[in-house]
């Protein structure tokens, strides 16, 4: 397959808008996590989330105006104008802007969301309900649908390439990247515009995850100490929101526009618990697999890892299983691995989660440095593997490993390396 | 129900709609040609107009609803 390196990067994160804004915060320790504001809490199990920081566009701020014209906001769901934010910066960080036909159909979209515009579909059923079917307005189904995420992309950028979109609940962000290499690789692209975009803090999403008894309940009183993946307290993820996008590119077609490469793509496994529609398989085999296919497809051995950005959301279950399933892939390398959850800083962003991570993964090579987990007070767990407590950790990072772990049982792992 | 008051309310829709400047909304102007609205944007106008004047507009008489002084003058009718 021919090579795929990462040329550009976009984010939206509970951290800042802005990928250079997100990492400055994440290295220092910042945390996204709060008392939920916005909608009525009062009656919710959780009343905590990771939600972005709203204002002017200035200092990092969002401000969805800067992306998408207000009477367009309103036919879309927010997780749509989360994906232009973040698709925009992408393009303009990879100084790509596809004029000419040719490059127009060599350039590709692939952009996922976990749910989709449930807001939206609340508010359509209330209308339906109280207003009849004559109320329902026509933007309703082209502003939720998931891959209008990807579809607002490339009518907006003019991208006549592979337009698609990944639905594979929290691995959406990882497949998406992985998947849209894999087209470039094979010849159906140059370029890919990938990743994905969620916008789950409602009323409908926080109740129904509540409901899974997914989320965290025992802080919402101390909404920062919430999220603590691998620490004995945690009790659940914390929701988050916002998107991650990068643009992928075929090496060549990136040394010929002297693009600047972040790292490349040499990497991607995928797998199936067969287990259950919301608990990971107990003995962790189906995230050891993905792991273990990604390692083999990039041809580097477990002692080659730098740094794992593990799924680690923070759930009693799923945290313990990973990092069991790290050591066996690993092996003897645990003693020395570094492996952290930037869930404890920005929580889950369920569809986004994978592609915002794959970009803390290219700029922890770019930077030579590890994000921390935060709130690792006292691990439930003992292992050789570095958790990278509290601080952000310097060392040399040549190749990272991302992990991405969904409900039904679906399971995404990335291998990026220097380039 | 005055053709001023109705006019005043069916540019207000439009405008809100549309996100298109005040001075823009003139009674000859066409909301495809002139004040950039695409085919989903006239239904959703129309279904706005219905909601705001209590009236049932049927899909034959939507299709000749194009200008803002078509809306004005079917409401006014329809209305009265």
């Amino acid at each position: 397959m021919r090579r795929v390196v990462v040329t550009g990067m976009g984010m939206v994160t509970p951290l800042a808008c802005g990928v250079e804004e997100t990492w400055r915060i994440l290295l220092a320790g910042g945390n996204g996590a709060d008392r939920i504001s916005g909608f009525e809490i009062d009656d919710l199990a959780c009343q905590v989330a990771c939600q972005l920081p709203r204002g002017n566009g200035s200092e990092g701020t969002y401000n969805p105006d800067d992306w998408m014209e207000p009477k367009e906001q309103r036919k879309v769901d927010e997780f749509i104008v989360y994906a232009m934010a973040a698709a925009e910066q992408a393009l303009a960080d990879a100084a790509w802007k596809p004029e000419s036909y040719e490059d127009q159909i060599r350039t590709g979209v692939m952009i996922g969301s976990g749910i989709g515009g449930l807001t939206g579909i609340v508010e359509a059923g209330y209308t339906l309900r109280d207003k009849g079917p004559r109320r329902v307005s026509p933007f309703f189904i082209p502003g939720r649908l998931i891959n209008l995420a990807s579809g607002q992309v490339s009518i907006r950028h003019g991208l006549k390439g592979p337009n698609h979109a990944v639905v594979t609940a929290c691995s959406t962000g990882s497949h998406a990247i992985g998947d849209a290499a894999r087209l470039i690789g094979l010849g159906d692209a140059e370029v890919m515009v990938a990743g994905g975009a969620e916008s789950p803090i409602n009323r409908i999403a926080i109740a129904g995850f509540a409901a899974c008894r997914a989320l965290s309940t025992g802080f919402n009183d101390r909404p920062k100490m919430a999220s603590r993946p691998y620490d004995e307290n945690r009790d659940g993820f914390v929701m988050g929101e916002g998107a991650g996008i990068v643009v992928l590119e075929e090496l060549e077609h990136a040394k010929a526009r002297g693009a600047r490469m972040y790292g490349e793509v040499i990497g991607y496994g995928l797998s199936g618990d067969a287990h259950h529609i919301t608990a990971p398989a107990s003995d962790g085999d189906g995230a050891y697999r993905c792991m273990k296919a990604a390692l083999d497809r990039a041809g580097v051995s477990p002692s080659q890892i730098d740094y794992v950005n593990a799924h680690g959301t923070s759930t009693p279950l799923g945290d313990e299983i990973e990092v069991a399933a790290v050591e066996r892939v690993v092996g003897d390398a645990a003693d020395g691995l570094t492996m952290s959850s930037t869930k404890s800083a920005i929580g889950h962003l369920l569809g986004a989660a994978g592609a915002v991570e794959a970009i803390f993964c290219l700029l922890a090579i770019r930077d030579n440095i590890v994000p921390p987990t935060l709130n690792l007070d006292n691990p439930s767990i003992a292992t050789p593997i570095d958790l990278v407590p509290h601080k952000a950790k310097e060392k040399p990072i040549d190749v990272v490993l991302s992990n991405s772990f969904g409900f039904g049982g679906t399971n995404a792992s990335l291998v990026f390396r220097r380039i | 129900m005055s053709d001023t008051n109705i006019e005043e309310r069916v540019k207000k829709i439009v405008i809100e709609h549309l996100g298109v400047e005040k001075e823009k909304v003139a009674n000859d102007a066409s909301f495809i040609d002139d004040l950039g609205a695409d085919s989903l944007d006239t239904v959703e106008l129309v279904m706005a107009f219905e909601e705001e004047f209590g009236v049932e507009i049927p899909d034959d008489a939507a299709e000749t609803i194009l200008t803002v002084g078509d809306a004005v003058r079917f409401l006014s009718k329809s209305t009265a």
